[in-house]
């Protein structure tokens, strides 16, 4: 029944309100039955790009195609998209029930077989004992799904999700993640899926878009990006919580060396890099506490000032000794105001330069949720700890 | 003063039982209700009180009639044919103009709902009408429609009519109508535009994207939410509408075809002093309007009442 397709292509696709330019030349083609994420903060045309697709605002520039057939000048109603909102909407007036059946009235589809494919759709999504309650009576979750099944039960080409999971608490975010996993992986829906939530794209998609301001900073598997974020702004999305501007002092042998903060790290150049302003990138988990092994130079020492508790590990917010805050994950036992060394083996520093986007260092950490550490906070055993570094 | 046989309120938090504040409290009696008191004040001494009065005069026939039976008056309110049509002459003007309203408000406010340029503008030029006041645009309605105004005149300079044919807009069931329309109608498109903007537009996205054009999308989605919106507009605007007075004087018929019931209950207190029967009258007109409302509020309950999903 499904009305499969091969291609799904966004050619430079635009949009403006007004002189400002939300989505800049969004090139994008998406294979049939294909999970792809748009993953950027708030503001970064992740939620326009999907807007456009579902035809709910018309394009500046630029066309979609499906397969042979431009869609951008049809509107929403004639797309024959799947579409699951962020705040739900479901009708409320309306019962489960007919919730899940509105799509396959609008296509005239006859009584019994409305009958059959909403039951069908509701014991997907386990929600048939709730048929007739209307979405009001509900649970977060519940209604969740229930959008979830209407935006399936047509069976579209194409399902779009627009931040589904922001409105639920943790552990329900959790359980829907792998509904809906399941789901695209039993019903082979091509599915687009806009986030803000690293985490959420790496483990749903198999392909991430990253965007910033309106423009495409790279695409590629949850495994690419991973390990190779293309420039530092991707690195803050995929865990490189830490980014220190720092300037690049020398270069060769694959490794680079770059000082800052009154330390010095080895690290892998992303890009052919020049000397000057770069920006390091560091996963928290990354660091080791403890004196490294012989061959490794990483190593700079920190003091410890905020310790979260997370069961099997210790986010630990500590300093460096000339004020950048550094954040570092770790289960050995460190106490507050303690001086701790730490290092990190060079193939685990990236390098990035910093010509092309010289405003990534500081806004890509702040994107992402977690709390950044704020630099130059007074500070007693300032002094002492100088010391230490620079007898070391 | 007693505080020294009854244990001091406060004292009872010690002994398990709540401040006597508290308990209070709980039952919603806290000093906020005094916020209640001008209203409540205001309530009793202008309408409750004037009601009762007048209800107990209307049962209180004048000595002049020589009768005992305190239902005189309504008996001869519905025995005299003159009396009682002015109830359908009434209903004849106050429910079509109600209905007018309410449906022409649909598709502005429909229009209107987003963010529309010039919307400020025309919201402004629709809501003018209300701050004018009847007198006034009867005034204008009389320079305007009358049979040397200006719509007659264009009308004749174009030859869609004739001096001795001018259509006819004034003194009759179409002056009392059209003027029931321009004052009431801001009104029903205010509240209107107010109840579309509290439905989440977002439900209208969503209706669009599951295939239904903008027919479909009024009829399932959009009309049976505002639905009971529309019964509350509808029975302000009748309420207006039946109690109609200075236009139907003013722009109404000579003859009696425009004889609405407050000008009867008028012409009972001041023509003929009788303000037995001119209360009689007006008792009468609550109770019309109160069956006409209680109708349209019972077909609302049976319609969806419950959040909208948007801003309220």
């Amino acid at each position: 029944m499904t009305q499969r397709f091969d291609h799904l292509r966004l050619e430079r696709v635009t949009r403006r309100f007004g002189d400002k330019v939300v989505l800049d030349a969004l090139e994008l083609h998406i294979a049939g039955g294909e999970f792809v994420a748009l993953l950027g903060p708030s503001g970064c045309g992740k939620s326009t790009a999907l807007n456009c697709l579902a035809g709910l605002l018309p394009l500046s520039g630029g066309g979609i195609w499906l397969d042979d057939k431009r869609i951008d000048t049809l509107p929403p109603e004639r797309r024959g998209f799947g579409m699951v909102f962020q705040n739900y909407a479901l009708f409320p007036h309306m019962s489960v029930r007919r919730n899940v059946g509105f799509g396959l009235r609008m296509r005239g589809v006859g009584r019994a077989e409305i009958r059959r494919r909403v039951d069908e759709a509701l014991r997907l999504v386990q929600l048939s004992p709730y048929a007739d309650r209307l979405p009001g009576q509900l649970s977060g979750g519940q209604q969740q799904r229930v959008a979830i099944a209407r935006a399936v039960v047509i069976e579209p080409p194409l399902v779009l999700m627009d931040e589904p999971l922001s409105n639920l608490d943790a552990a329900l975010r959790l359980e829907m993640r792998t509904e809906i996993r399941r789901l695209h992986q039993s019903l082979g829906l091509t599915t687009v899926y806009v986030t803000h939530d690293q985490e959420e794209a790496l483990s749903l998609a198999d392909r991430l878009v990253v965007l910033r301001e309106g423009v495409m900073q790279q695409v590629g598997t949850p495994e690419e990006l991973y390990r190779e974020p293309a420039n530092a702004y991707v690195a803050g999305f995929m865990g490189y919580r830490n980014l220190l501007p720092m300037s690049l002092t020398q270069s060769g042998d694959g490794f680079v060396t770059a000082n800052g903060y009154g330390i010095e790290l080895r690290g892998t150049a992303r890009g052919t890099l020049r000397q000057g302003p770069v920006t390091v990138a560091v996963r928290p988990e990354d660091f080791v506490v403890g004196e490294p092994p012989a061959e490794e130079t990483n190593r700079i020492e920190v003091g410890v000032e905020v310790i979260e508790y997370h069961g099997r590990e210790l986010a630990v917010q500590a300093r460096l000794p000339e004020g950048q805050a550094l954040l570092l994950r770790t289960s050995t036992r460190v106490s507050r105001g303690e001086t701790i060394p730490v290092w990190v083996p060079r193939d685990r520093v990236l390098v990035f330069g910093t010509a092309q986007d010289s405003t990534t260092d500081s806004t890509s950490a702040e994107a992402s949720p977690a709390p950044v550490p704020r630099a130059g906070e007074p500070r007693g055993d300032e002094a002492e700890r100088e010391h230490e570094v620079t007898s070391s | 003063m007693t505080s020294a046989t009854t244990p001091a309120p406060t004292r009872g938090g010690a002994s398990g039982r709540p401040a006597l504040s508290h308990r209070l409290a709980e039952r919603g009696v806290d000093r906020t209700l005094l916020l209640l008191l001008p209203g409540v004040v205001f309530l009793i001494a202008l309408f409750i009180y004037p009601f009762a009065y007048g209800l107990g005069l209307s049962f209180q026939p004048l000595p002049a009639h020589h009768s005992t039976d305190p239902l005189y008056n309504y008996k001869q309110f519905f025995h005299d044919p003159y009396q009682r049509n002015t109830i359908w002459i009434t209903l004849k003007i106050g429910l079509p103009a109600a209905l007018i309203n309410v449906l022409a408000s649909i598709p502005i406010a429909y229009r209107l709902r987003g963010k529309v340029r010039g919307k400020r503008l025309l919201t402004t030029a629709l809501v003018i009408p209300i701050t004018l006041g009847t007198v006034l645009t009867a005034t204008g309605m009389i320079e305007y429609f009358s049979g040397t105004g200006w719509l007659n005149r264009i009308l004749m300079a174009v030859h869609l009519t004739d001096v001795d044919h001018p259509v006819p807009l004034l003194h009759n069931y179409w002056g009392v109508m059209l003027s029931l329309i321009i004052s009431g109608f801001p009104f029903a498109f205010l509240l209107t535009l107010s109840y579309l903007s509290g439905i989440d537009p977002s439900l209208e996205s969503a209706a669009a994207v599951l295939g239904a054009g903008w027919f479909k999308r009024f009829r399932h989605i959009t009309f049976p939410l505002l639905a009971p919106g529309l019964a509350m507009t509808f029975c302000l605007n009748f309420v207006l509408a039946f109690s109609v007075f200075p236009s139907a004087v003013l722009l109404g018929d000579g003859e009696g075809k425009t004889h609405v019931i407050s000008i009867a209950a008028y012409d009972a207190a001041y023509q003929e002093y009788d303000y037995s029967k001119a209360s009689t009258i007006a008792m009468i007109m609550a109770a019309v309007m109160l069956i006409v409302i209680s109708l349209v509020l019972t077909g609302r309950a049976q319609l969806y009442r419950g959040s909208s999903g948007g801003k309220g």
